[in-house]
């Protein structure tokens, strides 16, 4: 369990290193077919990739570029078409327990309140009582700052706090590894900033593995303890660029080396773009 | 409507303000009961004037008579004891096999592929027309009216319960899956809560259908029920009676949809 392992450095040595390795993709290739015509399209093309212990992991690409694609193998939900993907060196076949997303929508049960909302995860795993679940949904509750809401019923609360409380359900059942899919595009850009840092915050306080999907490449330079850039479909990783920013980060946004990176992950973007065959974005 | 949307954690900030709310019911109140009251004022009107005979036409004064001599009269009780439990017992199957059915044909593909043709076949033909089958089938007896009042009701119920299922919200069925959730769990976390107001307003549709299933059945034969008083009294020409039957209908009717809106509000109160 990820909340109970011991304090990691974030990010310190390079990801091909041993048993701390979470996530490893080699060679992957996801192929789905898409749409009403069932033409198969090739998402994702050959990508080596891992998330280590305790590391925050930005994919950044252009949009349709099979990042999404990506997350959806490792959450289970698409078959993968070749090479291997591993969870703790257990192959992913399936959703599971072991992983959880949160995705762009809050996607929050509209008749449940939030706290009821929260132990959903915990509910369908059926690993607890329901009076330990509801215990634990406090916690969550109070780690993303919902604590009064729990009796309140989605549509009262607004876009960003729908959002802490889909990160908190997501953080409930204790995932090794959590999969965020643009979890702040769809809030308004002051409230995303805010999100970013919280999110920081309680990656760190409960020690969370994540590999986190955006197309916002300031977002992922200021999360990310790496970032991997997708060229566009089918999506192949152009490049991959450690990012190590002074604490705290909360403020590393107006410090040049912050904008340094920036730059880095937009060249190496730009030059995905041109550089793909037969790219239609 | 307005949604409300919290800011502050301040316990009267949980519900929403009532003020204007409740303005905006005594207007509309107000504003259907005026309506209703000039309606029946021109009516009287007509009536002191003697525009038209009062076997045509009666008074309202006369229906209100006429209503008060049907309650005295013993026979009323059976013919409410009749229609009642024909609409109830109609009902309550129409409700049970509605629901159970449109949750497989919603839930399962194959099944609706399977009798989506056959549902909409039966849904176009008007379901009164079946009552002089029934008749010869089932009798003149309770038996044919129940299963008039069924056959008309049902259709709502079912194709609105198996709409709900298949209209469920992609992203909910998504974070379920993602959790690793079952076909078992899906359906009774995601599918059930989330197609209960459409499963209401099937309801809400049903009401007035099996109403007029219930007058429609009796009018065609019977010996008791508010439908055949009423078909008796007009032959008889006791205008008054048949508009106070018409007035007991619509008292039902009226009653029964509010239960029904009443039921909506209460699982509804996270749709606002």
């Amino acid at each position: 369990m990820s909340f109970l392992s011991p304090q990691t450095e974030r990010a310190a040595r390079p990801p091909e290193d041993g048993d701390d390795v979470y996530l490893r993709a080699r060679q992957l290739s996801v192929a789905y077919a898409a749409g009403k015509t069932g033409d198969i399209v090739l998402a994702v093309d050959r990508v080596d990739l891992s998330v280590r212990r305790g590391e925050l992991l930005c994919v950044v690409g252009p949009s349709g570029c099979g990042k999404t694609t990506l997350l959806n193998a490792v959450a289970g939900l698409l078959p993968i078409s070749a090479g291997e993907l591993t969870l703790k060196g257990r192959k992913i076949l399936r959703p599971g327990p072991d992983r959880a997303m949160v995705f762009q929508q809050p996607g929050l049960l509209p008749w449940r309140d939030v706290l009821r909302n929260v132990t959903y995860g915990l509910e369908l795993s059926g690993k607890l009582t329901r009076r330990e679940a509801a215990a634990r949904g406090r916690e969550l509750l109070a780690l993303v700052g919902l604590d009064e809401f729990a009796h309140v019923y989605p549509h009262q609360l607004s876009g960003g706090m729908q959002q802490r409380a889909n990160l908190a359900r997501a953080l409930a059942v204790e995932p090794e590894l959590l999969l965020l899919d643009e979890p702040f595009a769809s809030v308004d850009a002051q409230t995303r900033e805010t999100l970013q840092v919280e999110l920081l915050g309680i990656c760190k306080r409960a020690k969370v593995t994540a590999l986190f999907v955006t197309h916002d490449i300031g977002e992922a330079v200021f999360l990310a303890d790496r970032v991997c850039v997708f060229s566009r479909r089918p999506g192949r990783i152009v490049s991959e660029i450690r990012v190590s920013l002074a604490e705290p980060r909360a403020e590393a946004r107006l410090r040049p080396e912050f904008l340094a990176y920036v730059r880095t992950v937009a060249e190496a973007l730009g030059a995905g773009r041109g550089g793909a065959p037969g790219a239609t974005g | 409507m307005a949604t409300v949307v919290l800011l502050d954690s301040d316990a009267a900030g949980l519900r929403p303000v009532g003020g204007a709310r409740i303005g905006e019911r005594w207007q509309r109140l107000a504003l259907g009961g005026l309506f209703l009251v000039v309606l029946f004022a021109a009516w009287e009107l007509e009536a002191v004037l003697g525009l038209e005979p009062s076997i045509v036409l009666p008074s309202p004064a006369e229906v209100l008579a006429a209503f008060g001599d049907l309650f005295t009269s013993p026979d009323i009780w059976a013919d409410f004891a009749a229609s009642g439990q024909e609409f109830l017992y109609g009902f309550a199957l129409a409700t049970v096999v509605g629901i159970v059915l449109g949750l497989a044909v919603g839930w399962y593909v194959w099944l609706g592929y399977l009798v989506d043709p056959f549902v909409m076949f039966l849904y176009a033909i008007p379901r009164v027309a079946l009552a002089p089958l029934l008749i010869v089938w089932l009798g003149i007896g309770m038996s044919s009216k129940v299963a008039l009042v069924f056959l008309t009701a049902v259709f709502s119920v079912l194709i609105n319960t198996s709409s709900g299922i298949r209209s469920l919200d992609s992203n909910l069925l998504r974070v379920a899956r993602c959790f690793g959730a079952s076909d078992l769990q899906i359906f009774r976390t995601i599918a059930l809560p989330g197609s209960v107001p459409f499963i209401l307003g099937g309801l809400r549709l049903a009401v007035g259908q099996a109403l007029i299933a219930v007058f429609v059945a009796e009018l065609l034969g019977a010996q008791h029920g508010i439908g055949a008083m009423i078909e008796n009294a007009g032959q008889q020409f006791e205008t008054a009676t048949v508009f106070s039957g018409r007035f007991g209908f619509a008292a039902a009717g009226m009653v029964l949809s509010s239960i029904v809106r009443w039921l909506e509000r209460r699982f509804d109160a996270w749709r606002l």
